[in-house]
């Protein structure tokens, strides 16, 4: 008989056998007339310009770096959150295990905390806000109360 | 036994292609199968939580990362300086380098006669053991780690200063 | 087991045809319309005509883009989707696990972060600059929102102590091994462990569960890519986000592994805080009613009765995420970022030391 992971294999090989077979039979029945057209990039009907290379912001780059941190933070939680409250470790220390254990993992997220404060204060956690452009056009509305509505939602 | 055989081979393989394929881009896809094969070591190994942590570390959060810069350095555009003989040559001399340190430590390595069966534990790969372990008679690393992620996260935010004024994707 | 990885293939099979055709009526019924009339009774088969439509359609790749990722890239997210479902227990007993693997919850949570290779590599490869936009944002939200989704899912872990999504089902039920006390709370003493029922569901075991919950259903509408967070796919400014090169089956590969994601994430949910595959209904006296909706365990109706909990719960949540995507607006970027990092972010890490001090009040 497999194993449990032989059955998480199963399940892997068998979701690759399934999308081979879908596309397989795809293939079959649809048809297949390229023109110059259908094979250039979308880009709203338009010629595309260029290629995508865009640069992208560094702010997804520390957002991908401090997702990392936490990450590894939460593969350390986890063999902790599965020890922790053990009942027969608990009844034979009076509990000290486990509060033993809580300290110790209450100084590793306070540190980790620490680091997620300096950002947010550092502003990193903040995305760039959209400009709010000021109207320019006759209303009987008065301009104030769009600039509260402004204030109230930005 | 054969499937260690088959495992071990298309571990060899992908990561060749990671050093072989002309595509940045290839190589990341390559090395996240290559975590992968990697992975599936640890599970014959009975290490469960070491294979799901590999998975979620270095093929899920680190390729991302890496992808990320990768995006970020423009690479399409190729730029045809970067390959010069020099670089080459570097290259070559730094790799060779460390085939031989690897070469020199391993050498003298005695692999024994296999796992001794009275101190085998099939479960000590096993989340529970691990815990247990670390957070008993490892207190002072663990708690170790905890600054080097500070540090690491005051780092990235060095990093990423922002000019002001500006205005991007 | 070969039972649970067939169930589960029909399941996702039948999930895309059941949802899209309950997300359409469901949108309709919300603003007034009548969805689809047209194919069949009530436009019933509507669903088969779509299937018939998307693989009739051509397959289209762009010259421009980079062939082979293209073509893998939504296999991929298949493959990651449908792998997360080999731990979770549709029902009592072990024909109903794919895999009883002893990491199980944190072997999903692993799998399912695969899926943003995938986005990146569809976004990268189609060579677009809406698709490699659309990407970005996706992977950003994603690695953004499974931050506070981890967290919640460790509170649960840290009450249960126990990766095995079965056991953490089993310990919120009568067929409970444990001793089960009115919100876990040991020094009450009211043992509600054969009234079972909602009382020793994990949301009452930890009365602020109920917090840590909506934390989780608004990190799982952020993985899914839905609305309000459907930031990614922004029909108004990004086209199709990732999958706007898509055309035909593949893109129906692509749509079948977010309804996929869906169905996971909402029976994860039940799994980890509404009971599982147990009954709602306590036992009150002598009217057994938990015993009487839970079947004989091990058995043919214990293993039904679990079933059809399960994905009537399941069933109860998607239908929550549907109603989220037609009252709430989409976000903007800043307040998606301000959300995950500023409130869900600090919120689960107090959650998780309250769930520590908790688990030590319950034993």
């Amino acid at each position: 008989m497999l194993s449990e992971f032989g059955y998480i294999l199963l399940f892997i090989i068998t979701a690759i056998v399934f999308t081979a077979v879908i596309l397989f039979v795809a293939k079959l029945l649809r048809p297949n007339r390229p023109n110059v057209e259908k094979l250039t990039t979308y880009e709203s009907g338009e010629e595309p310009d260029g290629n995508a290379n865009v640069r992208f912001n560094i702010r997804f780059y520390v957002i991908a770096l401090l997702f990392v941190l936490f990450d590894l933070e939460l593969v350390f939680l986890f063999p902790w959150a599965t020890v922790f409250g053990n009942e027969t470790l608990n009844n034979s220390t009076d509990g000290l295990w486990g509060w033993f254990a809580i300290v110790e993992m209450f100084i590793f997220v306070g540190i980790l905390i620490l680091g997620l404060a300096y950002a947010w204060i550092k502003g990193h956690l903040d995305w760039v806000r959209p400009e709010v452009q000021e109207p320019q056009f006759k209303s009987p509305v008065p301009i104030s109360k769009y600039e509260a509505i402004n204030k109230k939602y930005s | 036994m054969q499937f260690w055989y088959f495992l071990t081979a298309l571990t060899l393989i992908s990561a060749l292609m990671v050093v072989l394929s002309k595509n940045p881009i290839h190589s990341v896809l390559y090395l996240v199968f290559t975590f992968f094969c990697i992975s599936g070591h640890y599970v014959l190994l009975n290490a469960q939580f070491l294979m799901a942590v590999n998975i979620i570390v270095y093929a899920g959060a680190i390729m991302v990362l890496f992808l990320f810069v990768i995006m970020m350095l423009d690479l399409r555009r190729n730029s045809p300086d970067s390959k010069t003989n020099l670089t080459k040559l570097a290259g070559a001399v730094v790799g060779g380098t460390v085939l031989v340190i690897f070469i020199a430590a391993t050498r003298k390595i005695n692999l024994g006669t296999g796992a001794d069966n009275a101190f085998y534990n099939s479960q000590t790969g096993m989340v529970e053991n691990l815990g247990q372990i670390l957070y008993r008679n490892y207190l002072l690393p663990f708690e170790l780690v905890s600054i080097l992620f500070f540090v690491a996260m005051v780092g990235a935010v060095m990093l990423g200063k922002r000019e002001a004024g500006e205005r991007n994707f | 087991m070969f039972v649970a990885l067939l169930i589960c293939l029909s399941l996702v099979l039948a999930n895309v045809v059941i949802g899209v055709y309950t997300e359409r009526k469901v949108s309709a019924f919300m603003q007034d319309r009548l969805g689809p009339m047209v194919v069949g009774k009530y436009g019933s088969l509507q669903l088969i005509a779509d299937l018939v439509k998307l693989l009739l359609k051509e397959d289209i790749v762009p010259k421009l883009a980079d062939k082979w990722l293209f073509l893998a890239a939504p296999c991929m997210i298949f493959v990651a989707i449908f792998a997360g479902f080999a731990v979770i227990p549709l029902g009592p007993g072990e024909y109903l696990q794919g895999s009883q693997a002893q990491i199980g919850v944190f072997y999903l949570l692993a799998i399912v972060s695969i899926d943003i290779i995938g986005v990146l590599m569809a976004g990268w490869s189609s060579n677009n600059k809406y698709s490699l936009l659309g990407a970005m944002r996706s992977v950003a939200q994603i690695v953004s929102y499974e931050i506070p989704l981890g967290l919640s899912v460790l509170c649960v872990v840290m009450v249960s102590q126990t990766l095995n999504l079965q056991e953490i089902s089993t310990q919120q039920g009568i067929f409970s091994g444990h001793d089960n006390y009115l919100f876990g709370l040991k020094s009450l003493g009211i043992d509600v462990t054969q009234v079972g029922g909602f009382l020793t569901w994990n949301i009452f075991r930890v009365p602020f569960f109920l917090g840590v919950f909506i934390i989780f259903f608004i990190a799982s509408l952020a993985e899914c890519n839905r609305a309000p967070f459907d930031l990614p796919e922004a029909e108004s400014e990004l086209v199709g986000g990732f999958h706007t090169e898509y055309s035909g089956m593949r893109w129906a590969l692509i749509f079948l592994s977010e309804y996929g994601m869906m169905l996971l994430v909402s029976v994860l949910g039940v799994i980890l805080f509404l009971g599982g595959w147990n009954s709602p209904f306590p036992n009150i006296g002598s009217v057994k009613l938990a015993n009487w909706t839970s079947g004989e365990p091990g058995s043919w109706s214990g293993a039904i009765w679990g079933f059809v909990w399960l994905l009537a719960k399941a069933y109860m949540l998607i239908f929550v995420q549907m109603w989220v995507r037609w009252t709430f607006p989409r976000l903007r970027v800043d307040q998606l970022m301000y959300l995950t990092w500023k409130v869900l972010t600090p919120f689960s890490i107090l959650a998780v030391f309250l769930s520590a001090i908790w688990r030590m009040l319950m034993i």
